[in-house]
């Protein structure tokens, strides 16, 4: 049985009513999962003795502006046992986004979701430190949402003030 | 001279400034301080500022900010196409410009699905190991630096110039190189240039060896940096830490090994580890990481083989230049692909690739069109400076400074 196979059979074991989508794209194993299992599927993809997902190498999320459910956060876990970077998804269609934190899971998620708050605005829920990552605290927006432009919006960030 | 007349009316300032003048020194002593370090402080190596707090001369707490160098190259690359991304991935870690230039040229090859000519990806692993070589010179010299050994630095800058040179001969920049191309690299090298690489990799091994026997014979450095800032494997793990400080704590884990692209499954190298994970192992973390970068090298040069280095795939890559000029089809692909893009099928991957910092991944998700979707950058320096706030904890002020430089971020590649 190959790594992919394993990882399906025991996802599909555990969590079969909540997988909504598993896709194979490039040689990229991608699973979707309903929003509120997100906790329980990362605890168990790290906490089982065949597969061992330890490391969390990225948080990420992507608008996709007209759809229904606009906002899909991506997880790119690792398995040092397997030699196998994972992607986990999850579609989000509350307004506003929120979805809950994994960083009880995995530590790295704790600046890689301020980034996504930061950038797309998703509030995660029992974070420890929710700030902003790159715009400075005050800042309205979340510049990669679609629907900021890309040459800014004048006036929202505050310019400092003339010397007398 | 308005504001100063104001002051001195402001009754309630000063009340303030009153109260003030009646600190005495055995307060100061009893209270914990609150220090702002950076953004403009050369020893943290670009724009990152560190909240501490102090307790004397012991940090108790540490807070990094990070976003003074952000100039959102995400979002710009939705509205690019593929290809004007290039010339941007060289502003992100602009110490080893071209590891950044072959990781995204690999990631966007991957989602549209183009074979690369042999002679094009032995190119592209020569000039990304010799700026992985360039850029762990610069983080030893800088970090050595940084703990008050100045000669060091002047040392591996030299070293460093000719790699530049080379990159000059080779791309026609010293510094941003821009030189991969989605389907090959930009131009040939051409004999010269194997003979300079030959060349500089005989004088760099002897002056390692110097660099070494300076460096280990230095008491002061040597005290500063034994036994400090560990960072223990399990932690470094849980932290995302990438790359060379990630197997200085014991993690043999390179991307070049655990998941091989272009060809380094047909060279020859060790991944070099350290237990101990405290500063000074991230130091000769490096020094090794150079020694088998020259290996691979020496073995690169005798087994690059001869044809294409750009591939034929008129609807993907762009034609030369010289036949544009001459050739009606040639003309016809250059303005589809400067146009409308490559447009690669609908679907999302992940990439990544060893950089000198640790990993570099890309992110595309493309809907099939001309511009990424959306792209996103998993930085190495980012990670790597999550473990700030843990390993400076209970250090004293000037361990701060060790710890930074052992990590060796680039805030151009943290910030985005």
């Amino acid at each position: 049985m190959n790594t992919k196979e394993l990882i399906i059979e025991k996802v599909k074991e555990k969590f079969s009513e909540s997988v909504e989508e598993i896709s194979d794209f490039r040689d990229d194993l991608s699973i979707t999962i309903k929003k509120d299992q997100i906790v329980n599927l990362g605890r168990f993809l790290k906490e089982n003795s065949d597969l061992q997902f330890i490391m969390c190498k990225d948080v990420t999320a992507i608008d996709w502006a007209t759809r229904k459910k606009r906002f899909t956060t991506v997880y790119h876990i690792y398995s040092f046992k397997l030699n196998y970077t994972l992607r986990l998804k999850s579609n989000i269609d509350d307004d506003p986004p929120t979805i809950e934190t994994v960083s009880p899971i995995w530590p790295s998620a704790n600046w890689y979701e301020r980034e996504t708050w930061d950038m797309y605005g998703i509030k995660f829920i029992n974070h420890p430190d929710l700030r902003r990552m790159y715009m400075p605290e005050g800042f309205e927006h979340h510049p990669l949402k679609k629907d900021f432009p890309v040459l800014g919006i004048p006036g929202s960030l505050p310019l400092p003030n003339k010397a007398d | 001279m308005d504001r100063i007349k104001q002051i001195y009316n402001d009754e309630k300032l000063l009340k303030k400034l009153q109260e003030d003048r009646d600190i005495s020194i055995e307060d100061v002593l009893e209270n914990e301080m609150v220090i702002n370090m950076g953004p403009q402080h050369p020893a943290t190596h670009g724009v990152l500022r560190l909240v501490l707090r102090l307790d004397g001369e012991t940090v108790t707490g540490i807070i990094p900010e990070l976003g003074y160098l952000h100039r959102g190259y995400e979002k710009m690359a939705e509205n690019m196409s593929f290809i004007e991304f290039i010339p941007h991935t060289d502003r992100l870690d602009y110490l080893a410009t071209m590891c950044n230039n072959v990781g995204y040229v690999l990631a966007v090859e991957k989602l549209a699905g183009i074979e690369t000519p042999k002679r094009a990806q032995y190119i592209r692993m020569i000039v990304a190991e010799l700026s992985r070589i360039a850029s762990h010179l610069i983080a030893i010299g800088t970090f050595a630096m940084d703990v008050g050994a100045v000669t060091m630095v002047m040392w591996t800058f030299r070293e460093r110039e000719k790699v530049n040179s080379i990159f000059d001969r080779i791309a026609g920049a010293r510094f941003t190189t821009s030189y991969t191309r989605i389907g090959g690299v930009a131009s040939d090298i051409d004999d010269q240039s194997i003979a300079e690489i030959a060349k500089f990799l005989t004088e760099l091994e002897p002056a390692l060896v110097e660099m070494d026997k300076l460096m280990l014979s230095n008491r002061i450095f040597i005290d500063r940096l034994e036994g400090i800032g560990i960072l223990p494997k399990e932690d470094a793990i849980a932290l995302g830490v990438t790359g060379p400080n990630l197997r200085a704590s014991g993690v043999e884990y390179d991307v070049r090994r655990a998941k091989p692209y272009l060809f380094y499954n047909e060279i020859d190298f060790k991944i070099p580890t350290f237990t101990q994970g405290d500063c000074l192992a991230r130091y000769f973390q490096r020094g090794d990481e150079v020694r088998e970068s020259v290996k691979i090298l020496r073995q690169c040069l005798d087994k690059i083989p001869q044809g294409e280095v750009i591939a034929n795939n008129p609807k993907k890559v762009l034609p030369h230049k010289t036949e544009i000029y001459s050739k009606m089809e040639e003309l016809i692909h250059d303005f589809m692909i400067i146009n409308f893009g490559i447009n690669p099928p609908v679907g999302d991957t992940y990439f990544s690739v060893e950089n000198p910092k640790g990993e570099l991944g890309f992110y595309i998700v493309s809907n099939g069109s001309g511009q990424p979707w959306k792209l996103k950058i998993h930085s190495p320096s980012f990670c790597n400076l999550q473990a700030v706030s843990q390993l400076c904890k209970g250090a004293m002020i000037s361990d701060v400074v060790a710890i930074i430089g052992s990590l060796d971020p680039v805030m151009g590649e943290a910030d985005k």
